[in-house]
């Protein structure tokens, strides 16, 4: 039988150890899915994929149409998301800090931003594509701002009530209205941390699938008007993956490889920028 | 310089009196009205956000009223998914959404848990901030990536190596056994529920994180000084305290592996049979949307898969909802809410 000392020291170290493990597969993941993506990815680039539109099964092609549509669409997300996203955060952390229809919008925020986007999607279509009768890259744009809109609504919210509120007070005591207030004082104070969130917004909705499949849907064609049904790059990737040819394969993997570049850059300087935020306050 | 004139001052705008008179009060008026226009706008943008969430409800319930309409109950009831007939029953994929989903819990949250002991009670000051970005970079990645690399590299390793041993070692064993059943194709619920896993730790790992990092150091002090070792400090002090708001996390992350569509739908394989077997291809509802939306050539169909999606978003929303009051229990204002 073993002292009571040296049992409370084997468990010790067993579940520290077992800790260390859980952290080593949990890198290992990350690792194994981003040295794939090297891999395959690194070996099917090619200038072509910016100078070419995607080819019939069989034949060689780019992805020229599916990274014009998906700029289109992310703009449009842009454009329409970042203003309703950032005056729904003022309105929390203004007008709504301590109250109860505050903590209800909140609430809902937080349950937006971690619910189904392939919902979202079904949404947008029984909104807009079944009323217009056609798949859309309005309908794309629209659908990914609406996931857009709930991380851009708390980073600004997070954002403007960490500012001191020295700098409210001394602007409203020179008699200047709330509205330049916010708009000229504090928007400027907090606009590193707002753009942090519209970033991270960006790179949220960069690789997003499932809502388009029902509203921009593919285009295999140049398209330049969001009018119509719009070549994205996830959709793009989702058909190719999942088709039997290998040259298709290919440019899928390519695709995928850009995609995740390009996500991991904007996570990692969105990540840095907030950290250089919150040490500044 | 602002400090003497708000010491007192309750917060707000403070119209002192003017002492030119006729300008300050136009200006006051255009300022009144502008305030009360931002403050409209600001409110509309607000309550949009709650209007996003009944309307896409409302909107789901109103397109799959067909469905609800003409099976009623039987949509619960039928295992039946066929496009001739025009029957469909939803069983199917609600039980690979739950099946698939639960695999994801049992296997994420012991490693979520383990991680997020490592980042705040084990790893040393300097490791902390690069293993937990690391671990928060797997958020990251594309939902899409995760259905490739399961399909293209995932997939044959489970065929190769793991299933065979599944089948050979589990498969024989009563009852249990019957889980285990089936040829090693790779595809399946299991394979499934361990890419949803992967994709469900750094959500899990990040809540359990910042409600760990919440507790007072007080307590832990006076548990070290007692004498107990660092997994004493865990089990006695630690978890106790953070106890619902560790379930919450949970219930975050379930609510992430409930809708999860494109990495699932790689791997699943699409097919309407209920099979008892992990290793035989099943379908989700998500899945099942992603596939057969295009192909919906009928109003029943359209209608039954928009049902399908009403389902899963009241799913979500009772399961999210449930993980905020969970959390919400944890002094918020100590948490870097995510």
């Amino acid at each position: 039988m073993l002292g009571l000392r040296t049992r409370r020291q084997i468990a010790n170290r067993a579940m520290v150890g077992l800790s260390m493990l859980a952290t080593a597969v949990g890198l290992f993941w990350l690792g194994w899915i981003m040295l794939t993506t090297l891999r395959y990815g690194l070996g099917a680039l090619s200038t072509r994929l910016f100078t070419q539109m995607t080819p019939p099964p069989g034949s060689e092609g780019g992805l020229l149409n599916a990274f014009y549509g998906s700029f289109v669409m992310v703009l449009i997300a842009i454009v329409l998301g970042t203003p309703i996203g950032v005056l729904a955060g003022t309105f929390l952390a203004e007008y709504h800090r301590q109250t109860r229809t505050g903590a209800v919008i909140r609430f809902v925020n937080d349950i937006l931003l971690s619910a189904p986007s392939i919902v979202i999607g079904l949404f947008v279509y029984e909104l807009l594509i079944r009323r217009i009768g056609h798949f859309s890259g309005w309908g794309g744009g629209i659908a990914l701002a609406i996931i857009m809109l709930p991380v851009i609504v708390r980073t600004t919210d997070e954002m403007l009530q960490l500012l001191p509120a020295n700098l409210r007070e001394a602007a409203f005591a020179l008699g200047i209205p709330r509205w330049k207030v916010v708009s000229a004082v504090l928007y400027r104070a907090a606009s590193a941390g707002i753009l942090t969130g519209v970033l991270l917004a960006v790179a949220r909705i960069s690789g997003e699938t499932a809502p388009l499949l029902f509203t921009a849907l593919n285009n295999q064609y140049w398209s330049s008007s969001p009018n119509g049904p719009l070549a994205n790059v996830p959709v793009v990737i989702f058909q190719f993956a999942m088709s039997p040819y290998d040259s298709w394969h290919e440019l899928a993997w390519a695709g995928a490889f850009i995609v995740t570049m390009f996500v991991l850059a904007l996570a990692v300087t969105s990540r840095a920028l907030l950290a250089k935020g919150k040490r500044g306050q | 310089m602002s400090e003497t004139a708000n010491a007192d001052a309750p917060p707000g705008p403070r119209h002192g009196p003017a002492p030119a008179p006729p300008r300050p009060r136009r200006r006051r008026s255009s300022d009144t009205a502008a305030d009360g226009l931002f403050h409209v706008l600001a409110a509309g943008a607000g309550y949009l956000v709650l209007g996003i969430l009944l309307a896409a409800a409302l909107s789901m319930l109103w397109g799959g009223r067909k469905a609800f309409a003409t099976f009623g109950l039987h949509f619960f009831t039928s295992t039946q998914w066929d496009a001739v007939a025009q029957k469909f029953g939803a069983v199917v994929p609600i039980y690979g959404t739950v099946v698939s989903s639960t695999i994801a819990i049992i296997i994420a949250v012991p490693i979520s848990l383990g991680i997020a002991i490592f980042l705040t009670e084990i790893a040393p000051r300097w490791l902390r901030v690069p293993v937990g970005t690391a671990i928060e970079l797997l958020a990251a990645i594309p939902s899409i990536i995760y259905g490739m690399w399961g399909l293209f590299v995932f997939v044959p390793f489970m065929a190769t190596y793991i299933q065979p041993w599944l089948i050979a070692h589990l498969g024989p064993l009563p009852a249990f056994g019957a889980l285990f059943r089936g040829a090693p194709i790779g595809i399946g619920m299991l394979t499934a529920g361990i890419i949803l896993a992967i994709m469900i730790i750094p959500f899990i790992t990040a809540v359990m994180r910042d409600v760990f990092l919440a507790v007072p150091n007080g307590l832990k002090d006076g548990c070290i000084a007692m004498g107990s070792t660092t997994w004493e400090v865990i089990r006695h002090v630690v978890l106790p305290y953070t106890r619902s708001a560790v379930i919450g996390a949970i219930f975050l992350g379930l609510g992430r592996a409930l809708g999860e569509t494109m990495a699932v739908t790689f791997v699943l394989g699409n097919t309407h049979d209920l099979k008892l077997s992990l290793l035989e291809p099943g379908n989700s509802i998500a899945a099942t949307l992603a596939n057969e939306f295009t192909e919906a050539d009928s109003d029943m169909y359209l209608s039954s898969l928009i049902a399908l999606g009403f389902v899963l978003f009241l799913v979500t929303l009772v399961t999210l909802a449930i993980a905020k009051l969970l959390l919400l229990t944890v002094d918020q204002r100590k948490l870097q809410r995510r």
